[in-house]
């Protein structure tokens, strides 16, 4: 039990199977109060059966403890993919997983039972701690990734870094991780005023007033740039774990440090007399964040390529297609991260465009559906992202490994291109007409997330069957680390 | 052979989905019962306004406990039109607005004085027809919502009988009553409450056409072929202040173009039910979920 214990929770692996369950279990239960599984009137089964307590008034309220205790186990996760992956001292990698693991369990158990079972105030508390945790845990991940330590500076040509040394990939997790912590202040204010008892609010609904206060967009800013964080942050990770390395690391590194820099200065000059031209701000930070993701793109499915056809004196175009696709669990990543560009970035930037003539047109209510849409989606792509990695980490090869990584790549876009449909319909279908669309979309909707949550769980049962093995998968990744699996 | 079975479901899933809605679908007829002609007195005072009960006041005001049916508009506009209040213009009725002041505000658009769009003719979903002489309403459609409008054809509507749109302060006390209620009824909704999305109300058929409005008052306890409701009238006697259709008030706010909608709608979850929920959108905006009623 002991063993079985020090695995869950004291190692890298272990911790992020638990943070991914308990993920899975949130979205499994909340996820039946809202869609198709209200209109089926289970939502009303699962509070009763549940013995939630749900006041009309502070649906808001809820929804925000749900986001975060779901945000913070998906940080968690991160956290310990970059403990995992980046030299750091003994000493912070324990202390940092430690802080980080109570931070989010605290979060996700307090949170919920203080949001949807009846008001303890005890909860709200622990809720809060849980949340100042996982901030302390930002904080010591700082100190951990320090670049300028030079033990921790390299001379391999191979890898992106300064003249004297500095491992400029280490410094873009550094940047990362330095962001995040003072983006999290932007919604710590807020919360704390808001948590005293002022109106909250959820900022799709107040998009159209031309008059916000600065908490209003303090909230706003927070929001946006939490999870684009939470997105560079996976690329980083994703690129560390194929080894991204040579000339187009080389451009990408410096491109992400500047563009993570940039484009949270551009989010927290919101909340100030900036305010006006913040949004430039952003655009322009996040064109090298994302041409950065592109670069890690194009090396990993040239990689992909060169790698699978290695053996071949002169590959045709099919056997290079062939290549690239042989692995899925490899590919995939980037590809959820070009997928994303059609069902977030891309939408984004055409709402930006065309915001006057298209979508203020149409009724706010309709905006809500795009706002909260595209960014559902990035959410759940980065999770693909995650459970593409995850498979990888429990060592699936063969059938398995091509059925788990397909299925969650075609599932997951057949769900997100559906959203994306869903969320533009008004561009080519009027309401009066729509049901049929509508209708064949959510189907395609909720087979992609529901076999998704499926295949979560089968993978869930099967780790937790593991458990009770006593020369199970888990006494091999009981001392592996991510590091060891680094693509060579 | 699994392949082709399942390219074969998923071509035909993509097939039903491309089907057209079948917009003018047999429908069932009912009687309610409700008066669209009635008033309610909502008195002078204090109630509790938002989602978090700030207190407010209002002066005492009538309003129409339904909102304004096909068969009213329709009246209108055979009255409007004979005496020039309205007119025709390239498939639309039009009439005259006076504008609203521009500040210049972030976002802002101007609504100058001039002719603005009441109700388009030519939209499939609109129920009002016109054969180039009377104005009617499609048959079975009179005492249900009027639909389809702009907030300028409400304003107009309203204005014509020496009466106005309801403020959203206004709307909301009469939805409310003087206590804390999140719906008109009270604490919780279930289906027989109102009509909103898959309320499986007899007018709604999810699989093909999806929701329509039901008859104005429907909800008032009353069981229409098997189908039970619940008697969901506001304590000042308004029915259909949640669901059925969002409702256009008449506020006009310093910087904004947009107009604001109350009450949820047969196309939304019950979460926009709740009585402080806004939506809003341009003042030409219409939509088989959008009517309205009015004060005096």
């Amino acid at each position: 039990m002991k063993e079985r214990f020090q695995y869950l929770f004291n190692s890298t692996k272990g911790l992020i199977l638990v943070a991914i369950a308990m993920v899975g279990i949130v979205t499994a239960i909340w996820g039946m109060l809202s869609g198709p599984m209200a209109e089926m009137g289970v939502r009303e089964i699962v509070i009763k059966a549940l013995g939630m307590k749900i006041i009309q008034s502070e649906r808001e309220g809820r929804i925000i403890i749900l986001y975060h205790s779901i945000a913070m186990a998906i940080i968690a996760i991160e956290t310990y993919m970059v403990t995992g992956l980046i030299k750091m001292k003994a000493f912070f990698k324990t202390a940092i997983n430690a802080a980080i693991t109570v931070g989010y369990l605290l979060t996700m158990v307090f949170g919920m039972g203080f949001a949807y079972f009846g008001h303890n105030w005890a909860f709200h508390g622990l809720y809060i701690t849980g949340l100042s945790l996982i901030f302390f845990a930002g904080v010591m991940l700082i100190i951990a990734l320090w670049p300028w330590n030079p033990e921790y500076y390299i001379t391999d040509k191979e890898y992106s870094h300064t003249k004297s040394g500095l491992d400029l990939e280490r410094t873009a997790f550094f940047a990362t991780a330095v962001t995040t912590v003072i983006s999290a202040l932007f919604g710590a204010v807020p919360g704390s005023y808001y948590g005293h008892g002022f109106e909250t609010f959820l900022a799709e609904n107040i998009i159209r007033y031309p008059e916000k206060t600065i908490m209003e967009y303090s909230i706003i800013g927070h929001l946006h740039i939490m999870l684009a964080l939470i997105g560079i942050m996976i690329t980083l990770i994703i690129g560390r774990w194929l080894n991204f390395k040579g000339g187009l690391h080389k451009f990408a590194m410096p491109l992400m440090i500047l563009g993570t820099i940039v484009l949270n200065l551009g989010v927290w000059g919101v909340v100030t007399p900036l305010e006006p031209v913040a949004h430039m701000i952003i655009y322009v930070g996040a064109t090298p964040s994302m041409f950065a993701a592109l670069l890690l793109l194009i090396w990993d499915w040239n990689k992909l390529i060169r790698d699978g056809t290695a053996q071949l004196q002169k590959p045709t175009f099919g056997q290079k297609i062939g290549a690239l696709l042989r692995d899925p669990l490899k590919f995939g990543p980037t590809w959820q991260m070009l997928f994303m560009n059609f069902t977030t970035s891309g939408i984004g930037i055409f709402m930006a465009i065309r915001l006057e003539q298209i979508f203020r047109v149409w009724p706010a209510r309709e905006e809500r559906i795009e706002l909260t849409g595209h960014w559902h989606v990035l959410s759940a792509i980065i999770a693909t992202i995650i459970l593409l990695y995850f498979g990888d980490m429990n060592g699936f090869k063969g059938k398995l490994r091509q059925w788990y990584g397909w299925s969650i790549i075609i599932l997951s876009d057949i769900a997100f291109g559906a959203v994306t449909i869903f969320e533009m319909k008004r561009l080519f279908i009027t309401e009066a007409e729509q049901q049929p669309l509508v209708n064949g979309l959510m189907y395609a909707i909720d087979f992609g997330l529901g076999m998704l949550l499926v295949i979560l769980a089968a993978l869930m049962v099967y780790r937790l069957t593991d458990l009770f093995k006593n020369k199970g998968r888990w006494i091999e990744e009981l001392d592996h680390e991510l590091a060891q699996e680094v693509d060579k | 052979m699994k392949r082709i079975f399942l390219t074969l479901c998923l071509c035909a899933a993509l097939l039903a989905s491309c089907a057209p809605a079948e917009l003018n679908a047999p429908m069932p007829t009912f009687d309610t019962g409700i008066d669209p002609n009635t008033w309610a007195q909502v008195p002078a005072g204090e109630f509790h306004f938002g989602q978090f009960d700030e207190i407010e006041s209002t002066d005492a005001y009538e309003i129409m406990i339904t909102d304004v049916t096909a068969a009213q508009y329709a009246d209108f506009l055979n009255a409007a039109l004979a005496d020039g209040y309205v007119k025709m213009d390239n498939e639309k009725i039009v009439g005259f607005y006076p504008g609203d002041e521009y500040n210049g505000i972030k976002h802002e658009e101007r609504i100058d004085a001039g002719d603005w769009s009441f109700i388009p003719l030519n939209d499939p979903s609109q129920r009002i027809k016109f054969d180039g002489a009377i104005f009617s309403v499609q048959s079975g459609y009179e005492n249900h919502p009027m639909t389809t409008v702009t907030w300028f054809g409400s304003w107009g509507y309203c204005n014509y009988y020496d009466a106005r749109l309801p403020t959203e302060m206004e709307w909301e006390k009469a939805a409310r009553g003087s206590d804390e209620r999140p719906f008109p009824w009270g604490d919780e909704i279930l289906r027989g409450n109102a009509n909103f999305y898959s309320s499986r109300d007899p007018f709604e058929d999810m699989s093909s056409f999806g929701s329509r409005t039901t008859p104005v008052g429907f909800y008032n306890g009353q069981t229409y072929d098997g189908f039970q409701t619940v008697n969901s009238a506001s304590p000042y006697g308004l029915y259909d202040m949640a669901g059925n259709v969002w409702q256009w008030t008449g506020d006009v706010y310093e910087g904004i173009h947009y107009r604001f909608m109350r009450g949820g709608s047969k196309d939304t979850y019950d979460m926009d039910l709740r009585l402080w929920v806004r939506n809003n959108a341009t003042p030409t905006y219409f939509s088989p979920g959008v009517g309205f009623r009015c004060v005096r």
